[in-house]
C-alpha cells in the first residue's frame, strides 16, 4: 500500500510546466563590467545606479561562493548565464497592449489578469522574466499616496526614496549572491506606503521564470512609514526546464515607527524532475528591518519549489518594543534540497520575536532549518520562541535542524524546540477505521501539519498553498 | 602558532618516538601530517565556532618531551579525594602515569589491566594493536592530529568478558609544573562483552603556572557492557583544558557519560559517541558552573548508526560574570537507523549582562521512523517561584540558590556513584553560593 502511495507521490508531475514562445531581448550570456554598463545603459539608469552596481560587481570578483550550506549544489558557471532579458515589446499603456500571449501564459497559471482586478481587488504587479509589464490599480493606490511600481519605475520617479532606502538593510557587501544581485539586478518591486496610511488592498506581484538560461535578478524595496500598515504578497511559478536557473533575488523591508509589514511568499520554482534533473536555485537574500519603535514585520513562506533553496528571511529588531514573525512551511520532494530557516537580530528593548517552521521531506529529499536568534547586550528583556518541527514520509529522505541561539544579555529568555517524527501510525489507523482512505489521511494529517502556518496566509493565498501542499506530495501526501 | 610545533617536531620526532610505545609511533607521522594540513581550528570552523583557542594556543608552553620525571608526591598535592568514596585509585601527573602503591587497588578483579600505554604496550602489544588509534585516527581534526604527532603515554584499562568491577576507578589527573606548560596524553579504555565499569576523572591543577592538555581518550564498549564515564573538572583559571571523548559502543550496550566543569579557565569538551550496535543505551549529561571569566565549550555527537537506539542527552550551563559558555548538540541518525529515539535538552541560565550563551542543536536524520527531538533555552530565575519563597521567609539570596541548585539537580542526579553524587552536591552548592570551590590542597585555585 505504501509502496503504491511513494509512487504516486513521485509522479506527481510539474502542473504548470510550458514555455511562452514571446521573443525576448537578450543580452549575451557571460558576466563582466561591459555587461553591467549595458544592463544599466538598457535601462536607462541614472549615473548613480550605475556606480551603485559597479561598485558591487568590484566586490563580488573578490568574493567566492560559500559552502557552509547543508545542500549538494553542483558547481555553478557564472559565465554561462545571461544576466538580462525583457520582453522586446515595449511597455503596455493599457490591458488590451499586452502581448496575448503573456496573458495566455497568466492565464494557464491561474492568474487572469483582469479578474483579479474586478473580483478580488488585488494590484498585482505582474513580473514576466525581468521587466514589469503591467502595474494595476496603480491609480486608486496613489490617490492614498501609496508608491507601488517596479523598481526601474521608483529609480526613475522617486530617486531620493530608491536612494535613501536601497541597500540599507542587505548592504552591498552582505554575502555573495545578494552582491551578485547588486551587480545585474533586472528590475523588482517598490512599495512606498507613506505616514499613517493602512494600505487597503493585499499588494502582490506575480513573479516567473521564462526565457531559457536566463537568471533571474529581482529586487524588492517595501518601506512603511510611521503608523502604516501593508500586506504584500508574492507567488512564483516557473516553466518547465532541463538546465537549471538561479535566482537571486534581494527583499528588504523597512518598517518606521509604529509600522506593520506583512510579507507573505508562496514558491513555486520549478523543482526539477523525478530524477533530480532541472530546476530552479533559489538563493535568495530576505531581510527587514523594524526601525522604529513598535513596529512590526512579519514573514510567512511557503515553499514547495526549486531545486534548491537556500534562504534565510530575517528580521533586525532595532526600534524598542519591535516584534518580527517567522513562518514556514517548506516541502520537498524527489530530489529537492532546501536549507532554509530564519534569523532574528534583537537589539532594541523588549523586542519579541516568534519563529514557527514546518518541515516536510518525501522522496530523496533533504529539508533543514537553519536560524540564528542573536541577542545583542543591550536588548533588555528580549524574548524568543522557535519552534521547528520535521515531518518525514518516507526512509530516503532526510531532516535536519540547525539552530543557533546566541545570547548576551541575563534579561532575555529565549527558546526553541524541535521534532522529527514520521506520520503516526496511529492516527492512519484512526483515519482508516473510519472509512477514509490511506491516502486522504495522509492529506489530512499533512495538512493539519502545516495548518499553523497556512493559516497566516491572507485567504487567497491559502487556498493557493494549499493546492502547492497538494500538487507537491501529489496523488496522496495531500 | 603552529610553526614553532612543526619545527619541534621535525627537530626532535626521534627522541619524541624514542620515548613512546611503538604503537603510538605508528600513526605518529601521519597525524603530523594531518596536523600539517588542518593546524589548529579556529572560529571559522563550524564545529570550533564558539570556541576560540587563539588566546591560549599562542601560549608558549613546554613539553617534556624526554620524558624527565617530575618530582611529585600525588598524596602531598591532592587531598581532595571524593569523601567516602570507595574506589581503585590511580594517578597521572601532567601526561604520565604514577605508579602508586595503593594497597586498595590490589584486589582489583583477575583480568583486569591498568596502567601507562608504554606499560602494556610490553605486557599485552596485542590488546593496543587492536585498538589504539582506532577511532581517533580517522577524525579530521586539528586538536586530535596534533595529539596524535605528541602525545608519547597515557592511561590505559581493560576490563574482560563479563567482569564487573566492584568499586568505581578513580583517575586522578593532576598538572605540575614550575613553568607554562603542556601536556598531551592519549587513553585508552577497552570493556569487553558484558563487562561493567565505572570510570572517574578527575582534574587538578597545582602550580600557579599557565597549563594547556590535550587529552584524546578512546573508549570501546563491547556487546552487552555497562560503562558509566564522569569526568569532573576543578581547575584553575589559567588551565586549558581540550579533551576529546571517542567512545564506540556495541549492540546492547549501555554508556553514560557525565561532564561537570566546576572551576575552569578555558574548556572545551568534544565527545563523540557512535552507536554502532542494535538496542544500545546513551545518556549523556553535562553540567556548567561559570564565572569570572571562564570559558567553556561542549561539543557532542551521537551518531545513531543501527536501528533501535536510545539516546538521552541533558546539558545544563548556570554562567555568571563575563563567563562564556558554548554548546553544540549534534544528532546524527544514518539511513538505516530506524525505531530511534533521540532526546537532548539544553537549558541555561545567565545571572547577569555580561555572560554569554551560545546554543546550537543540530539535528541530522536521515531516517524516517524516528522519534527526536531538542529543547534548549536561555533564560533567568522563575520570578514567580522566587517570589513565593520570599513571601514564606526565605531571603532572595537563599531563593535564588535553591532554585539554581535545583536547576542543577537533575544532572547531579544521573551521577551513580552515591559518593560521587554527594561531594558534587557539596562542591555545587559552595560553588554557586560563591564560596571557595578550591579543593583543600589546591594551591591557587580561588
Amino acid at each position: 500500500m505504501s509502496e503504491t502511495i511513494i509512487d504516486q507521490v513521485t509522479q506527481g508531475e510539474y502542473k504548470y510546466g510550458f514555455t511562452t514562445d514571446i521573443e525576448t531581448d537578450i543580452i549575451p550570456i557571460g558576466l563582466s563590467e561591459e555587461v553591467v554598463r549595458l544592463i544599466s545603459a538598457k535601462k536607462k539608469e541614472p549615473e548613480w545606479m550605475l556606480e551603485f552596481r559597479l561598485k558591487a560587481f568590484r566586490h563580488w570578483l573578490t568574493m567566492e561562493m560559500p559552502t557552509w550550506a547543508h545542500l549538494d549544489i553542483p558547481k555553478i558557471d557564472y559565465q554561462s548565464i545571461a544576466y538580462y532579458a525583457a520582453p522586446r515589446k515595449n511597455a503596455p499603456k493599457s490591458l488590451d497592449e499586452v502581448d496575448p500571449e503573456l496573458l495566455k501564459t497568466f492565464e494557464k497559471l491561474g492568474i487572469p489578469l483582469h479578474e483579479r482586478m474586478a473580483l478580488s481587488g488585488i494590484a498585482v504587479d505582474a513580473v514576466m522574466d525581468s521587466v514589469s509589464v503591467k502595474t494595476t490599480f496603480k491609480e486608486s493606490l496613489s490617490e492614498l499616496g501609496i508608491i507601488f511600481c517596479s523598481f526601474s519605475e521608483a529609480v526613475e520617479h522617486h530617486p531620493d526614496l530608491v536612494q535613501k532606502y536601497m541597500s540599507s538593510v542587505v548592504p552591498y557587501t552582505d554575502n555573495f549572491f545578494a552582491t551578485l544581485n547588486c551587480a545585474v539586478f533586472s528590475d523588482g518591486s517598490f512599495v512606498y506606503i507613506p505616514k499613517g496610511v493602512r494600505c487597503p488592498m493585499e499588494l502582490s506581484t506575480y513573479f516567473r521564470i521564462n526565457a531559457m538560461n536566463t537568471g533571474q535578478f529581482e529586487r524588492t524595496l517595501i518601506i512603511a512609514d510611521e503608523d502604516s500598515y501593508v500586506s504584500y504578497l508574492e507567488g512564483c511559478t516557473a516553466p518547465m526546464r532541463d538546465e537549471n536557473q538561479l535566482h537571486a533575488a534581494i527583499v528588504e523591508i523597512v518598517a518606521m515607527k509604529n509600522a506593520s509589514v506583512k510579507y507573505s511568499t508562496v514558491q513555486n520554482w520549478y523543482p526539477g524532475d523525478k530524477e533530480g534533473k532541472g530546476g530552479i536555485y533559489n538563493f535568495v537574500t530576505k531581510r527587514g528591518i523594524c526601525k522604529g519603535d513598535s513596529s512590526k514585520i512579519s514573514w510567512t513562506q511557503v515553499e514547495t519549489g526549486s531545486a534548491i533553496t537556500w534562504k534565510y528571511p530575517s528580521c533586525i529588531l532595532l526600534g524598542d518594543n519591535s516584534s518580527a514573525e517567522f513562518y514556514s512551511v517548506a516541502v520537498t520532494n524527489h530530489h529537492q534540497q532546501a536549507d532554509t530557516g530564519t534569523k532574528m537580530l534583537h537589539i532594541g528593548k523588549n523586542t519579541r520575536s516568534h519563529i514557527l517552521s514546518k518541515g516536510i521531506s518525501a522522496g530523496k529529499s533533504q529539508n533543514s532549518y537553519r536560524g540564528l536568534v542573536k541577542v545583542n547586550p543591550a536588548a533588555e528583556n528580549a524574548r524568543n520562541f522557535s519552534q521547528c518541527d520535521s515531518l518525514l514520509l518516507g526512509d530516503k529522505c532526510g531532516a535536519h535542524t540547525f539552530p543557533y541561539m546566541e545570547v548576551n544579555n541575563d534579561t532575555a529568555v529565549v527558546e526553541h524546540e524541535a521534532t522529527t517524527s514520521k506520520i503516526n501510525e496511529d492516527q492512519i489507523f484512526y483515519c482508516n477505521q473510519r472509512g477514509i482512505s490511506t491516502e486522504d489521511a495522509v492529506g489530512l494529517i499533512v495538512n493539519g501539519y502545516a495548518k499553523e502556518v497556512l493559516n497566516q496566509l491572507p485567504m487567497e493565498f491559502a487556498v493557493e498553498a494549499q493546492k502547492l501542499l497538494q500538487i507537491t506530495l501529489e496523488g496522496s501526501v495531500g | 602558532m603552529e610553526q614553532q610545533y612543526i619545527d619541534l617536531y621535525k627537530e626532535h620526532h626521534e627522541s619524541i618516538k624514542k620515548h613512546s610505545a611503538e604503537v603510538m609511533n605508528e600513526l605518529r607521522d601521519n597525524s603530523f601530517a594531518q596536523f600539517e594540513k588542518l593546524r589548529f581550528p579556529t572560529v571559522m570552523l563550524e564545529n570550533y565556532k564558539y570556541s576560540d583557542l587563539k588566546t591560549p594556543l599562542a601560549i608558549d608552553y613546554g613539553l617534556n618531551i624526554n620524558r624527565i620525571p617530575i618530582p611529585v608526591n600525588p598524596y602531598d598535592v591532592f587531598k581532595c579525594d571524593v569523601p567516602g568514596i570507595n574506589s581503585y585509585l590511580f594517578f597521572v601527573v601532567n601526561d604520565a602515569f604514577y605508579p602508586v602503591n595503593e594497597p586498595r587497588n590490589k584486589k582489583l578483579p583477575k583480568g583486569v589491566i591498568i596502567g601507562s600505554i608504554n606499560e602494556v604496550a610490553s605486557s599485552h602489544p596485542e590488546l593496543l594493536k587492536d585498538y589504539y588509534g582506532k577511532l581517533s585516527k580517522t577524525k579530521n581534526d586539528g586538536l586530535v592530529a596534533f595529539n596524535g604527532a605528541f602525545a608519547q603515554d597515557g592511561f590505559f584499562m581493560y576490563v574482560p568478558k563479563n567482569v564487573v568491577l566492584d568499586k568505581p576507578i578513580q583517575l586522578v589527573n593532576i598538572m605540575r609544573s614550575d613553568v607554562n606548560f603542556m601536556a598531551n596524553s592519549h587513553n585508552l579504555i577497552i570493556l569487553e562483552e558484558g563487562a561493567k565499569a565505572q570510570f572517574l576523572i578527575c582534574d587538578h591543577t597545582v602550580d600557579d603556572v599557565n597549563f594547556l592538555s590535550n587529552r584524546v581518550t578512546e573508549v570501546f564498549v563491547g556487546e552487552n557492557a555497562t560503562y558509566e564515564h564522569y569526568k569532573l573538572e576543578n581547575t584553575h583559571t589559567k588551565t586549558t583544558n581540550l579533551s576529546t571523548l571517542l567512545i564506540d559502543q556495541r549492540a546492547s550496550s549501555n554508556v553514560t557519560a557525565n561532564v561537570i566543569t566546576l572551576h575552569n579557565g578555558i574548556t572545551r569538551n568534544t565527545i563523540e559517541i557512535d552507536l554502532d550496535g542494535e538496542h544500545c543505551e546513551t545518556l549523556l549529561c553535562g553540567m556548567v558552573i561559570g564565572d569570572k571569566n571562564q570559558q567553556v565549550d561542549n561539543f557532542t555527537s551521537i551518531i545513531h548508526n543501527k536501528p533501535n537506539c536510545n539516546s538521552r542527552e541533558l546539558f545544563k550551563y548556570v554562567l555568571d560574570d563575563l563567563s562564556k559558555g558554548g554548546f553544540t548538540g549534534k544528532l546524527y541518525v544514518a539511513k538505516d537507523a530506524q525505531k530511534t529515539s533521540a532526546f537532548q535538552t539544553n537549558r541555561n541560565i545567565l545571572l547577569n549582562k555580561t555572560a554569554k550563551m551560545r546554543t546550537k542543536p543540530q539535528l541530522e536524520i536521515y531516517a524516517d521512523d524516528v522519534k527526536c527531538s531538542h529543547g534548549a533555552t536561555i533564560g533567568q530565575l522563575d520570578e514567580t517561584a522566587k517570589f513565593y519563597m520570599q513571601s514564606r521567609g526565605i531571603s532572595e539570596s537563599e531563593a535564588r540558590l535553591l532554585l539554581m541548585f535545583a536547576f542543577t539537580n537533575d544532572v547531579i542526579e544521573n551521577i551513580r556513584i552515591p559518593a560521587l553524587q554527594d561531594r558534587i552536591k557539596l562542591l555545587v552548592e559552595k560553588r554557586l553560593r560563591g564560596e571557595l570551590s578550591k579543593c583543600e590542597g589546591c594551591v591557587i585555585c580561588q
